[in-house]
């Protein structure tokens, strides 16, 4: 697309020569997925991820509109339909409930390794900062879509779920208590809440797919990047999208959506939780309620503000929680090192790896029982994340001496060897020696 | 795709001696084809949830008492959540109906062919048109029966006559009657 060696779309067939002139879209999607996008040939797997991301919200929008024709939005009959209706009654209900609940939680996977690629490879930096700000909403929109549908099997962690989760507004002052009760219509979470979730639920995928659509309309006019960060100088330094990264991109994709039959045939339940098999009481919160795994870090981060200091606790629990994504947007301007790849960067490249850490431990601190230590370590973990993006990584863009770059991606993949520039299956003649038959 | 004309020859060659035929072009076909088939038994399960469930099945009978039904009465009762019309004629419309030439009949039927032998008082129907499913007018008290005192549908005016069969308007057939039979003199058991 944005490359002058681009392969122009050329139908051969009569009709699409035909379609080609009216109505050019097997051309747009040549040039966005086909043969005349022209992709750096050096990618590794980790940017298989992006595609994948793509694909569970493809098998999420699919199951989710049949489980809508089977679901009741009602506090009477939501949790009856999705326990009994679709996962009894209705025929292979029972798999397409597992898929759309396992889906969820494989695209929130997907995701995060997109994102921590991103951060690593340095995939903010211009000239793709809007790549990096589309992905971040469509991540908040991803959060708000997998809230509220985790809400409608009515169960006790969805109706907690959605208490809880209302209650961040009303920890603003003044506006907090009314806005939530506005979000809710009500006092509680009930009838109202129940029918605009699901008409939300049903809703925001679609506007997904929508900025999926912008998301990969801001990277195709400069190209994907690639783990040196070199841009790509010349022809050699790109292999067109189809044949090669679709035959990769689908391998990687039967590999995991295996893991994910694996999951969703053999313990379909294993990332929810059991109380969300009991019908949804106003009266009785759960023992223990954390949200789904995928929202942990942030629910570490939610509990680490025990104490008021100025503004009271539960507020600065609330805007650290949505500080800590929304600081994500600023990253482009936060990191302005010129080199994008962490693997030039050896500063650089300890502390992603010490961040990845300290989101794991936050994670772990959000499911967990709270008791005194792991408040405590939550809190470190907490300031952590934010010393990263606010000081650490300034700091070390302003200090850090990287690693030579390569002159180009081709020269990076054939460290000079021409071996490794021959076709598969023959040998290049070594240099002073003879090619032998073998 | 670079190897596409030649993937295409795979099954012709493969019995040959191989020439033009790479490893690689028979493990694109078999995976392009496994990724296929996989996508097509994906599809199964998103089909099949819109089929009638168990419990819609299982509604598939359902048992009426009909002693309280006298003659020149009928009732209205639900099979498969479709209304059926249970009437009990008088002779005189046991008469009628056996006065009309089948050869007068859009779908010629006798009324003994439309009863259970020994039964022919008891006319059992499906209550829903043959035209286009509306459920036509005739067996609630004081409902108009239509010119042939059978069953009127409003929707498009199809004629019913006492045995229920179609005699003037739009709708191909007699109206249906279901499969069914006495459990007791009083009680029938339909589907």
């Amino acid at each position: 697309m944005s490359f002058s060696w681009a392969k122009p779309y050329e139908p051969k067939n009569p009709f699409m020569r035909w379609l080609d002139e009216r109505l050019p879209l097997p051309r747009l999607v040549y040039g966005a997925i086909g043969g005349g996008y022209p992709v750096p040939r050096n990618l590794n797997y980790f940017w298989n991820f992006g595609v994948l991301a793509g694909i569970f919200l493809t098998v999420q929008i699919v199951t989710g509109i049949v489980l809508a024709m089977h679901y009741y939005a009602t506090t009477d009959g939501a949790f009856t339909s999705v326990n009994q209706l679709i996962m009894r009654d209705v025929n292979a209900g029972w798999l397409l409930r597992y898929a759309h609940m396992n889906g969820a939680s494989f695209f929130f996977l997907v995701t995060y390794i997109h994102i921590f690629r991103g951060l690593y490879y340095g995939s903010y930096k211009a000239p793709r900062e809007l790549v990096w700000m589309l992905g971040l909403v469509i991540y908040l929109l991803m959060m708000a879509t997998g809230f509220m549908g985790y809400v409608l099997p009515w169960g006790q962690m969805s109706y907690w779920g959605a208490q809880v989760i209302t209650g961040f507004f009303s920890a603003f002052p003044i506006i907090g208590e009314p806005l939530r009760v506005f979000l809710l219509g009500g006092y509680a979470p009930d009838q109202a809440a129940l029918t605009r979730f699901f008409s939300l639920h049903y809703l925001l995928p679609f506007v997904i797919a929508g900025v999926v659509i912008l998301h990969i309309w801001a990277l195709h006019i400069p190209g994907s990047g690639n783990p040196t960060g070199v841009d790509v100088k010349s022809e050699k330094d790109t292999l067109p999208f189809h044949p090669f990264y679709t035959a990769k991109d689908g391998w990687f994709a039967a590999a995991m959506l295996l893991a994910y039959c694996l999951v969703t045939f053999f313990v379909p339940n294993y990332l929810g939780h059991p109380d969300n098999y009991i019908q949804a009481n106003p009266l009785a919160t759960p023992a223990h309620i954390v949200p789904e795994w995928y929202f942990w870090p942030f629910y570490a981060i939610l509990r680490s503000f025990t104490v008021d200091f100025i503004l009271p606790a539960k507020l600065w629990g609330v805007l650290a929680m949505f500080a800590s994504i929304l600081l994500l947007f600023f990253l482009p301007w936060l990191d302005k090192s010129p080199v994008r790849s962490g693997s030039y960067r050896p500063v650089f490249k300890r502390f992603f790896w010490l961040l990845v850490i300290d989101v794991l431990i936050l994670g772990y601190i959000g499911g967990a029982p709270i008791n005194w230590w792991r408040v405590a370590l939550g809190q470190a973990a907490s300031a952590y994340y934010f010393i990263h993006f606010l000081v650490i990584l300034p700091l070390v863009s302003a200090f850090e001496t990287p690693l030579p770059l390569p002159i180009s991606i081709s020269d990076s993949v054939l460290h000079g060897e021409a071996a490794e520039a021959a076709p598969v299956g023959q040998k290049a003649p070594r240099r002073g020696s003879t090619a032998t038959a073998g | 795709m670079a190897t596409k004309a030649k993937s295409a020859e795979v099954p012709a060659t493969a019995d040959s001696s191989g020439d033009g035929v790479r490893r690689r072009d028979f493990l694109n076909v078999a995976a392009v084809s496994f990724a296929g088939v996989g996508g097509v038994a994906a599809l199964a399960p998103l089909l099949v949830q819109m089929s009638p469930s168990a419990d819609v099945l299982a509604l598939a009978t359902t048992e009426v008492d009909i002693s309280k039904v006298q003659p020149g009465q009928g009732i209205k009762t639900q099979w498969r959540k479709q209304p059926v019309f249970i009437r009990n004629l008088t002779p005189k419309e046991i008469q009628e109906a056996n006065a009309v030439s089948l050869s007068d009949l859009r779908d010629p039927e006798t009324l003994a062919q439309r009863t259970k032998p020994g039964k022919a008082n008891w006319l059992i129907t499906l209550g829903v048109c043959t035209h286009l499913g509306c459920v036509p007018l005739g067996i609630g008290e004081g409902e108009t029966k239509g010119p042939y005192g059978g069953y009127f549908c409003p929707c498009h005016g199809s004629m019913y006559d006492t045995a229920a069969r179609i005699r003037q308007g739009p709708a191909p057939k007699n109206l249906m009657v279901p499969e069914y039979k006495f459990t007791s003199p009083t009680i029938v058991q339909i589907g």
